[in-house]
């Protein structure tokens, strides 16, 4: 749309190169991402070099302890289960999102915008309210071991609140749209002409999925994991709730570091740079399958 | 008659017109045919569709996932029972109970506080920023883009940790104004994007034209530009109240002393603590709250754009 009407509109290029008042009044936002998106970021990775002493105040030394810190067991073994936490995540948003986001993408009219609303706006509400929500129906006492035990499948109630599956389930409770919008993306790209000639020439519906539509539709399943993979990999609230606190993450742990009783902030910045480089990596494997996508 | 002769015609080449055997018609043919690979595809035609159907059964399923447990809340806030999950009849008296805890209204208050305050600053800068970067081309366009882009998608807890060392080392007491900051940072965004979509939706030459007439480029600005921009100025401005209510980790790294906590904040030792009847009305009341303010804020701009949904916005430019 925009690049359709762009080049009318630069008819009057010299009208449009900024000049000294379109600067300024752009100012503030530079001046607001410079100090606080550029600035704490380089902070951040500053300050994992850095020493603190005991009252958790960085000192100027450099050091790389922080670092060598991460290697101890314990860590390791938290960023290890976050990291296979993230993944399992990652993977169930795909595998459960795929079929909704392929019928939102093939389903006409308004009918797809009505889903489309749908599937996003739980993405406003509280993470906080909607991890809650679960409570009632995880309880020992709740909704689920009640309609399992009337139903005779089980015959003492599940410990389904506080474990590692409670955990996932709130994840991908969260995550799910962040999966599913993407993939939509990439389903709405394609043509079904593309499809019906793999039928047409005598492909199944498997090899149809497999040979043509899901290469096709593979940038958006790589952004949808990536998209639910890092927040979910920093996220420590919802492992909070939903893991009784008994279930550790790299969030729990940079949280603790900063915000937490013995804290050390260097150390957090460690972590916190190692997610951030994550972080980035996968950004730019996003713009990647992006660019081949057009 | 003369069809059917075609048709068996057809059927008697294998290597017939692949350009008309998609629609139903020709599906009627394969049927009719007596060639396997004919068969075959109807067989595969038949088997899409059923693959639609199921595809359009897990949504439905998906989407009761989604909505189940938070109707399942709203309805068990009116239970007249302080544990477990039987119906004892219709109550509102954990409601009246809410009004009366004063540690949740005073919280609530300073979320007001911060949300609207966050909700002005969002405005200015995302509205002057999305109109700036469409009217000129600037230097580092892209970079400049990506950088408005790093708050949305970051992990909360690094945009935390990051402000609250930048707030620790230049020696700003955390309060109501490092929340702004930090709220404002992730809100702006947001409104820019929305108010960017309009710009791309309303004719350049309106603005030309205003300033050939001899508006001054304030003037065409504010009385011509600004006029087609507010319903999107408006429900970004909601997004953004919105973003900042709910908001918890990165809050959590720059709030205050204990009488600045905002609403989240409150409820998160209560959620951790357990389900309470209470807990499940104020719930209640906070997601129809946000659910009614997005719902809203896409009414003004459908009526005023009559396309491109938040959603459509989401796609293209956030995700």
């Amino acid at each position: 749309m925009s690049d359709t009407r762009r080049p009318r509109f630069d008819e009057g290029r010299a009208l449009r190169s900024p000049g000294l008042r379109g600067w300024l009044l752009l100012s503030p936002l530079i001046v607001w991402l410079v100090l606080f998106v550029v600035f704490p970021t380089f902070l951040t990775v500053c300050a994992s070099f850095f020493r603190t002493d005991a009252y958790n105040s960085l000192v100027f030394e450099f050091t790389l302890s922080n670092y060598t810190r991460i290697l101890d067991p314990l860590y390791l073994g938290i960023i290890g289960r976050s990291l296979w936490l993230a993944l399992l995540t990652a993977t169930l948003c795909l595998l459960v999102g795929y079929p909704v986001a392929y019928f939102i993408g093939r389903v006409s009219g308004e009918w797809k915008n009505i889903l489309l609303i749908a599937v996003m706006l739980p993405f406003w509400t509280s993470f906080l309210i909607r991890t809650y929500a679960w409570f009632q129906i995880l309880a020992t006492k709740g909704f689920l071991n009640a309609a399992l035990l009337s139903l005779g499948w089980i015959s003492e109630p599940l410990d389904l609140q506080y474990t590692s599956f409670s955990v996932v389930l709130g994840l991908v409770y969260n995550y799910l749209p962040f999966a599913i919008l993407p993939i939509y993306g990439s389903v709405e790209k394609l043509e079904s002409e593309l499809v019906e000639a793999a039928y047409d020439l005598g492909a199944d519906p498997r090899r149809a999925f497999t040979r043509v539509v899901l290469p096709l539709t593979a940038p958006g399943m790589v952004a949808g994991f990536l998209l639910v993979f890092v927040p979910a990999l920093g996220m420590f609230a919802i492992t909070t709730l939903m893991g009784g606190g008994k279930i550790l993450m790299i969030g729990n742990v940079i949280q603790n570091q900063f915000l937490g009783m013995g804290r050390n902030m260097a150390f957090g910045s460690a972590l916190g740079t190692m997610l951030l480089a994550i972080f980035l990596v996968s950004m730019w494997l996003i713009a990647l399958v992006r660019r081949e996508e057009r | 008659m003369q069809k059917k002769i075609r048709l068996s015609d057809a059927a008697s080449q294998p290597t017939y017109d692949f350009s008309s055997s998609s629609k139903g018609g020709s599906a009627e043919a394969l049927a009719k045919s007596p060639e396997p690979p004919q068969a075959s595809s109807y067989i595969a035609l038949l088997s899409a569709k059923l693959l639609t159907w199921g595809f359009g059964l897990w949504t439905v399923c998906i989407l009761l996932f989604l909505y189940s447990p938070i109707l399942l809340l709203i309805i068990y806030s009116f239970n007249d029972a302080r544990y477990g999950i039987e119906w004892r009849g219709f109550t509102l008296r954990w409601y009246e109970a809410l009004f009366g805890n004063r540690l949740l209204i005073d919280a609530f208050r300073n979320s007001l506080i911060v949300g609207s305050l966050t909700t002005i600053v969002s405005t200015l800068l995302g509205t002057t920023g999305a109109w700036l970067m469409y009217r000129y081309r600037f230097p580092f366009e892209k970079t400049l883009g990506a950088l408005i882009f790093i708050p949305v998608v970051i992990p909360e807890v690094l945009m935390g940790a990051g402000l609250l060392l930048l707030f620790v080392s230049a020696g700003i007491e955390r309060g109501f104004l490092t929340m702004i900051i930090a709220h404002t940072t992730f809100c702006f965004p947001f409104v820019m994007i929305v108010v960017r979509a309009r710009l791309e939706g309303i004719d350049p030459h309106l603005e030309e034209a205003a300033l050939d007439l001899g508006a001054r480029p304030f003037q065409a600005f504010a009385l011509v530009v600004l006029p087609c921009l507010l319903p999107a100025v408006f429900a970004g401005a909601l997004m953004a109240f919105t973003l900042s209510l709910d908001e918890y980790i990165v809050t959590l790294f720059t709030v205050g002393a204990a009488d600045t906590q905002t609403l989240p904040l409150a409820v998160f030792p209560l959620v951790k603590k357990g389900q309470t009847p209470q807990l499940n009305a104020l719930s209640a009341l906070f997601i129809s709250g946000t659910i009614l303010l997005v719902i809203l804020s896409e009414i003004i701009r459908r009526l005023a754009s009559g396309k491109s949904s938040r959603v459509e916005i989401y796609r293209k430019d956030v995700i």
